[in-house]
Formats: C-alpha cells, structure tokens, sequence
C-alpha cells in the first residue's frame, strides 16, 4: 500500500503545512471577510428595510386615525348645521302658521258678527211683515182693526217655534 | 491490468533539496493540494466578485458554503467558537476540495493518505488541548473525571477517558483515509471488471461505477462534514469542558 511508506510521509506533511496555511491565509484574509461583508450588508439592508417598512406603517395608521377623526368632526359639524338649519325653519313655520290661523280666527269671527247681523235684520223684517199680513189677514176675515199689541205677542210666539 | 493501489502512488514531480535531512520534493500529492487550495479560493473569490444583495447561483454556493460552516459552528460550540471560524472553514473546505478533485479521473486523492489525514487531524487534536489547557489551565483535567461516578470506579474510568481523549486524532484520520481509500480502490476494482468481462458481460460493472460513482460523491461530502463536524465538538469540549 502506496500510503504506508514512510519515505514520503515528511514530504507530504511538508506540503500539506505549506498548502493548509496558505489556504487558511486565503480564506481567513481574502475569502472570508468578502462573504461576511455581503452576508452582513444584506442582513443590514433587510434590517433597514423592515424598520422603514414599520415606520410607514406607523405613520399610514396614524394619517388614517387622523382622517377619521377630521371625518367625525366634519359629520358632527354638518349634523349640528342640519339640526339648527331644521329648528330653524320649524320655528319660521310655526310663527306663519299662528299669524296665519290669527287672521283666519279674525277673519271667521267677522263673518260670524256679519252674518248674525244680518239674520237680526232679517228676522226683524219678517216680524214686521208677518204683522202686517197677520192685520191684513185679520181684517178680511174678522173685519176691522185688530189689537196691534196683541198680534205682536202672537206673531213673537209664531217666531219662536210656538205657533199654534 | 494496474493494481488498484496504483492509483495512491505518490510520484516526485519536482526534485527539491532536503530541508534538515528531509526530503521536500513537489510531488503530485503536492500538485493536487495546490490545485485544490486554488480552485477553493476562486470558487469563493470569484463567486462573490459582484458583491450582490440578491445573489445568483454561483454567489449563493459560496455564501451557502460560508453559512453551512458557520451554522455549523455556532450550533456544536455556541459563540466561543466564533473566532475558530477561519480554521474551520479551511479545513471543511480543504477536504471537501481534495475529496472532490479525487472524483476527476486521473487525478490523485490526497485525503486518501494516513500520514495527510494524521496531520489535520492531528494538528487539531494538538490545537483543542492547547486551547483548552490556555482556557482552563489545570482544571481541564477535571474533563477526564466523569461525574457522579463512584471514586473506586474512577480507576478504571480516568484511563479511559484519557486513552478515548488520546485516541481521538487517530479515529478521526482514520475515518477520513479509510473511506476516500476505500471508495476509490472499490471504482478501480470494479473499472477493471468493466475490461475484464468486455463488450457483452462489462456493462454490469460499468453500471454499477456510476451509482458508486454519484455514492461516492456524497461521501466526499460527508467525510468533510464529518471530520468538521467532530472538529467542532472537540472545540467545545475544550472550551466549555461539557461531558
């Protein structure tokens, strides 16, 4: 077996130390620290990144918590500008409404007074007549003058609902 | 036919002077230590050349390697381990490499020798002791008496522990040797088949080459996650003295 002779055993640790520590020189200088920088930039970079990432997310919440407040402040404003709008308008209406049934309370009671009015007239013409017919009657029938004051009694009961 | 040792053949390239009586020649388990040392750094290098935030493939191959290690290590030893990092990195790295290149035909296997493995995983073992010694001085002894065990026990348990803690470089090259040695004396055997049955019979063997082929590729893996992996916890047996 090749591995057993001893004549080249010194010649091969010989290159064997030779070869490991110029290799260990290369990666330890040259190989390693090149890998570790880029592994170190990247893990740097995703560090970075989720903390801008964290940061955005903290000011998106918070420009969205500001915007439902200014939200709320504008639906309460436009809340209270209807509810005052709409008092408002009520209380106008109310006040129309009463000077309106005013004039038309005032308006109907003269009507009233007109028209009593005018039934007084018109039962007072009735009366007069009735005793005119009533003599007229009386002095075609009967013959004569009848007693004026006691045709007007009886024309009075007639009126009233109590002729007989 | 070649033997299928012939494969583990070392051969002087170079013929270098002696340095104190040894002899140091460029041979081609040099070369392909070379190679593998050189092909590991620009796979790394030139992976990374673009510096991208959002890697392509072959980017991605070298941070997945520089992780898979790092993982690795902070999982077996915790944060002590972190400046122990480029020592295992190159270690994973050199014997992944070296497995790997022995998979290209003709090429030469030098995980595949006991006295390259020994060395590693020597140069670890030696390298954990003194750690731990220049962490805890004298009480890293206390690591070779387990607790809760009866003082007559202790006998026999002190030995033990100190002959499974001595034996651990031994194990771990081993391992590593045994299974690239293995591995490619199995191709060779069964390559040879592949001739010595011919046209009609060779396609058997031939088939059975390329699964232990991709098989063999894992193992190439493996080993290196292994002999890393073991690495580590030796790491952190000498550093947090954990039993």
């Amino acid at each position: 077996m090749p591995q057993l002779d001893p004549n080249f055993f010194g010649t091969q640790l010989f290159w064997l130390a030779v070869s490991f520590i110029v290799f260990y020189v290369l990666m330890s200088k040259v190989a390693l620290p090149r890998i570790g920088d880029v592994l170190e930039m990247r893990a740097e970079k995703i560090t970075g990144d989720l903390d801008a990432a964290a940061k955005a997310r903290d000011e998106a919440k918070a420009a969205l918590a500001h915007y439902e407040k200014s939200l709320a402040d504008a639906r309460a404003e436009a809340q209270r500008a209807n509810r005052e709008a709409a008092d408002a308008a009520s209380a106008a209406s109310n006040a129309r409404l009463a000077e309106v049934g005013t004039r038309i309370s005032a308006e109907i009671a003269a009507a009233e007074r007109r028209i009593g009015e005018a039934r007084e007239a018109a039962m007072s013409n009735v009366r007069s007549m009735a005793v005119e017919v009533a003599q007229a009657a009386y002095g075609k029938l009967v013959g004569g003058q009848a007693d004026t004051a006691r045709l007007d009694a009886l024309v009075e009961r007639a009126l009233k609902g109590d002729a007989r | 036919m070649a033997s299928p040792l012939e494969q583990f053949q070392i051969e002087p390239l170079i013929k270098l002077p002696k340095i104190a009586g040894i002899d140091v020649s460029y041979t081609n388990s040099a070369l392909w230590m070379t190679i593998a040392i050189g092909l590991a750094t620009l796979f790394l290098v030139l992976g990374m050349r673009q510096r991208a935030l959002v890697p392509g493939r072959w980017q991605s191959m070298a941070e997945i390697s520089y992780e898979f290690v790092s993982t690795m290590l902070s999982e077996q030893v915790g944060s002590a381990g972190r400046p122990y990092f480029p020592f295992i990195f190159t270690l994973f790295m050199f014997i992944l490499f070296g497995n790997l290149l022995g998979m290209v035909p003709y090429s030469f296997t030098f995980t595949s020798h006991i006295i390259v493995t020994f060395g590693l995983a020597f140069t670890v073992f030696l390298g954990v002791t003194i750690i731990a010694f220049a962490k805890h001085g004298v009480h890293f002894l206390s690591f070779f008496v387990p607790k809760g065990v009866p003082v007559v026990m202790l006998f026999l348990m002190v030995p033990i522990e100190i002959l499974s803690y001595l034996t651990r470089p031994v194990s771990l090259s081993i391992r590593l040797f045994a299974n690239m040695m293995a591995g490619h004396t199995m191709l060779k055997v069964f390559a040879g088949f592949i001739i010595g049955l011919g046209i009609w019979g060779g396609w058997a063997p031939l088939a059975l080459n390329v699964v232990l082929t991709g098989f063999e590729i894992l193992v190439c893996f493996l080993q290196a996650y292994v002999f890393a992996v073991l690495t580590c916890i030796y790491l952190n047996d000498a550093i947090h003295l954990h039993h």
